[in-house]
């Protein structure tokens, strides 16, 4: 195609409006969340634990394994959070320091989260969306095979792969990442069939685009929105379940620490009234499913206001 | 004494932009037998006046004024004596026959539910009675369709069923919102048809509230035309339709497709329908109103009687308007 | 109807054959057996041992004889770890406990969810409604294992009211505090759902209809409005299930009940696949019986689904 000088221009405005419009809309849905009070605290908080995931350990006066030995089998009169001994949040029987154990217990479960949803986000986005377009007996297989792995009760099999190949936190991400994509394939395929009738989509398929590129090209930028809140909604229940498994004493293993484990052994120490061992871990772990919980909503508020 | 006397009816929202006034100062009776056309277009509160006399408002909505029903003042009711009325007075039915319905539950129990609860007839001679109302309105096989689910009808049956329904306790007033507009053509007449023969039939006096004048001229005795929630002109159809009195009505009249005239093209009434939440003081046609007068945008024109029984609201004297 | 179960029981069978399998390759690739302990057994009692639980066979025997041994008897053939038990005796033991403190958790989520969030849709904007959706969202943060020690700070060590753990043949002070952790989150999530599905209902066409006819509010509520508010909360109850059988594992654990839960996680430490297996398939199996269930209610309330 030869391009005329004053084509030039027009198609350089025509590309301005665009970005333009492009960018309105997305603007508009970050006015709508930055109305929401609670997903803007909710953002604010989550800025905070990531700070105090990622920088918290510089404040901390031991590392995580260090044993002390003078505060060992500590009862409820010593080893109590203090800002003179530098154990803020004072120390757990085997006399670790648990501002530590928290700062990386925390990290921890936040990268769990992470990596959980990024699956899903890459695996169940592309899934689903290849699933929806396709359509057919492609697409009656394709669902048909997450319909089965959603029947069956995961954590146990996962248990059962944690039990065989050995505990560890790269089983733990491959057993999270093997369910987390189901969810967010329903999501992005039910998106798809409806995107799939739009004329933008149509025009693609009548100027022969093969449909692979279609996919990534035309579908995939329009699911950004439901995946973006989805993923959101996921990092949580991710952080649930890997929590869950850690609470076992099955998951992540000494002397790493993941809020789920430091819950389960502060629930173990309720009774001998080392109650700060529950309490700074849960209270992190709750205010981070909050944080989540309400971004989320504010999300899918700001990007699908129909859905209110 | 008239069958409904609506006086100063004044309907408003709450939102969480500001009130929205829907309804502003309706005043019209309508007699036994009788039928009267509610004509405005989308937005101009014919809907809305309709839920406030049956008390169906959504939850943010609140009206004001008098709604004399038979001589007792229906937005004084409970909602225990509002039921009563409900269906065994005034019945209504709804622009959607498509989701008007409940979709969970066979035609036959939604049908005759109505006559238990009011009637507190047996469920079997419920069903018989809901049958027989079936045929009535001229719905093939009524008895063994009776216990389909409303899926399985097609639109225009719906509305059937909807309007059986509506007549099983003989109401006195029938009050039909848009009841054609979601329908095909040939459909819309049948339900006409359907409408005016049931008036002869059982004597109901039916409210019709429409944007579509061609239904209302062959089959309505009155008609009243809304614009902003305000009455602008109300007599008889054959007079509103001969000779217009306001220049929204002549705008409404020349927007309707005919084919006994010669026109080349469609007439169209220029603007937008007015925003409800800020309506101008004078009259709420004035922006898009050819004919305008300056005290138009700020002085709200009197319902002034003139001629047989006929009333306006216009600034213009009837003579001039074109 | 019955095509339509016996459709889905179609597909239900060779998941749970898939599952069989699965499992039992996974035991077979495991590196070292289960008898490999940090003191090496000498070869012919190993051999011995071997020979007992059929361990010396070809894979492929091995298999046949255990998808067998489920499939004709339900037989999930010998513990490893307690030596003169089979399976199908742990499983009896620690079912009934679960399944008992089980069924009463989907009854509370269920029947308290769905009254909170009708009352809450029905006082849309009021402070019922308020309160509702600050407890639906507060109990979601709240899963078995946070609420499971809660509970126990609150109603053992504080209170005094309750027995910490044990089961006690099902007395109901034993059973308060397993059924209340498992079913919060649950419940808060049925409430959400209810609510908002209620909210929609309420707004449709069919329910002005059903107030213009003159039903008075409680039958509009509960004969027009329910079912169909009704349908989303269905669909949940699936994966509700799953969660609640899953979540099982830490009441069990935690609150000592006994239920195969403990059983289950006992035999993930001592690697004693035969019960893992065993209760893994079980539960695959309650799981998709369950999510027959679903369906076909789901079936059921919904007329415009045709089988």
């Amino acid at each position: 195609m030869i391009t005329k000088p004053g084509d030039v221009e027009l198609i350089a405005n025509a590309a301005g409006l665009a970005e333009v419009k492009g960018r309105s809309l997305w603007q508009d849905a970050r006015r709508r969340f930055m109305r929401n009070k609670a997903a803007v605290a909710g953002m604010i908080v989550l800025v905070f634990i990531g700070l105090f995931a990622v920088f918290g350990g510089f404040l901390a006066q031991y590392p995580n394994d260090y044993v002390d030995f003078t505060l060992t089998g500590a009862g409820a009169s010593n080893g109590v959070p203090s800002i003179e001994t530098g154990h803020y949040f004072g120390v757990d029987p085997d006399g670790r320091d648990l501002y530590a154990r928290t700062v990386q217990g925390t990290g921890i479960s936040l990268m769990v989260g992470i990596v959980g949803a990024m699956v899903a986000v890459v695996v169940g986005t592309l899934y689903g969306a290849t699933a929806g377009y396709v359509g057919g007996r492609t697409d009656g297989v394709m669902m048909r095979i997450v319909d089965i792995l959603m029947s069956i009760p995961f954590m146990f099999v996962l248990i059962l792969m944690l039990v065989i190949f050995g505990r560890s936190i790269l089983m733990l991400f491959i057993g999270i990442g093997l369910i987390s994509w189901l969810d967010m394939a329903r999501i992005a395929r039910g998106q798809t069939l409806t995107i799939k009738n739009k004329e933008f989509v149509e025009a693609a398929v009548a100027t022969g685009v093969r449909p692979m590129t279609i996919i990534l090209r035309h579908i995939v930028p329009n699911l950004l929105g439901i995946v973006i809140v989805y993923a959101t909604l996921l990092v949580p229940n991710m952080i649930i379940f890997e929590s869950f498994i850690s609470f076992l004493g099955l998951g992540v293993q000494e002397p790493m620490t993941s809020l789920g484990a430091l819950i389960n052994s502060g629930a173990g120490q309720m009774n001998y009234g080392r109650l700060w061992m529950l309490a700074y871990p849960l209270f992190f772990f709750l205010i981070t499913l909050f944080a989540f919980f309400f971004v989320g909503d504010g999300l899918r508020d700001a990007l699908d206001p129909k859905d209110r | 004494m008239s069958l409904l006397e609506i006086e100063d009816l004044r309907v408003t929202f709450r939102t969480a932009d500001g009130p929205v006034n829907a309804v502003n100062g309706l005043s019209f009776e309508i007699d036994k037998g009788e039928t009267l056309a509610i004509v405005g277009e989308s937005g101009s509160g014919k809907s809305q006046a309709a839920f406030a006399i049956m008390g169906l408002l959504a939850r943010n909505g609140g009206a004001t004024g008098k709604v004399n029903f038979d001589g007792t003042d229906l937005l004084s009711l409970s909602p225990r004596q509002l039921n009563k009325v409900r269906a065994q007075d005034i019945a209504m039915i709804f622009q959607d026959p498509m989701t008007s319905l409940n979709p969970y539950i066979r035609v036959r129990d939604q049908m005759a539910e109505v006559l238990q609860l009011h009637k507190g007839m047996s469920k079997k001679k419920a069903v018989a009675e809901s049958v027989r109302m079936l045929d009535a309105v001229r719905i093939p096989d009524a008895k063994m369709r009776v216990s389909m689910f409303p899926h399985e009808f097609s639109g225009g049956m719906r509305q059937r069923i909807m309007i059986a329904m509506a007549l099983l306790c003989h109401p006195r007033l029938l009050i039909a919102d848009e009841p054609t507009t979601a329908l095909d053509v040939t459909v819309q007449a049948q339900i006409m048809d359907l409408l005016t023969d049931i008036r002869k039939e059982f004597g109901t006096a039916i409210i019709l509230i429409t944007h579509d004048l061609g239904i209302v001229a062959d089959s309505c005795d009155k008609t009243l035309v809304l614009y902003g929630g305000q009455i602008m002109e109300q007599g008889a159809t054959t007079d509103v339709f001969a000779a217009p009195s306001h220049p929204y009505t002549k705008g409404l009249l020349k927007a309707v497709p005919r084919l006994d005239r010669d026109d080349d093209e469609l007439q169209t009434i220029a603007g937008e329908p007015p925003d409800m939440s800020c309506l101008p003081a004078g009259c709420p046609f004035s922006p898009r109103c050819v004919q305008a007068l300056p005290q138009c945008a700020t002085t709200r024109p009197a319902l002034d009687l003139f001629g047989a029984g006929r009333m306006r609201a216009c600034h213009v004297p009837f003579a001039e308007v074109i | 109807m019955y095509s339509f179960i016996l459709r889905r029981l179609m597909i239900a069978i060779p998941t749970i054959l898939i599952l069989v399998v699965f499992s039992f390759v996974l035991m077979y690739a495991a590196p070292g057996g289960p008898f490999n302990s940090e003191r090496p057994l000498p070869p012919e009692v190993m051999a011995n041992i071997e020979a007992k639980y059929g361990l010396d066979q070809p894979f492929l025997m091995q298999i046949f004889n255990y998808v067998w041994g489920v499939v004709t008897q339900f037989d999930f053939g010998p513990s490893f770890q307690y030596t003169s038990r089979t399976v199908n005796d742990v499983i009896a033991q620690g079912f009934p406990v679960t399944l008992t403190y089980g069924f009463w958790s989907a009854v509370v989520a269920l029947v308290f969810g769905v009254t909170l969030g009708v009352a809450a849709a029905i006082r849309h904007n009021t402070w019922l409604d308020y309160l509702a959706v600050g407890i639906s969202i507060g109990a979601q943060a709240l899963p078995n294992f946070v609420m499971a020690p809660i509970l126990v700070l609150i109603f053992t060590l504080w209170l005094g009211l309750l027995p910490g753990g044990g089961w006690n043949g099902g007395q109901w002070q034993y059973v308060v505090m397993p059924v209340i952790a498992l079913s919060t989150s649950y419940m808060a999530s049925i409430a959400r759902i209810t609510r908002s599905s209620m909210l929609e209902v309420m707004n449709s066409n069919f329910i002005r209809t059903a107030q213009a006819k003159g039903l008075p509010m409680h039958r509009v509520i509960l004969h027009h409005a329910l079912k169909p508010a009704l349908l989303p909360v269905i669909s949940y109850l699936g994966p509700a299930f799953v969660g609640m059988i899953t979540g099982s594992v830490v009441v069990d654990v935690f609150f000592s009940t006994g239920g195969i839960g403990q059983f289950f996680v006992n035999s993930a430490f001592n690697r004693d696949y035969a019960v893992i297996m065993g209760i893994t398939i079980l539960v695959g199996v309650l799981t998709i019986l369950l999510n027959l269930l679903v369906d076909i209610l789901y079936a059921w309330i919904d007329p415009k689904i045709r089988y």
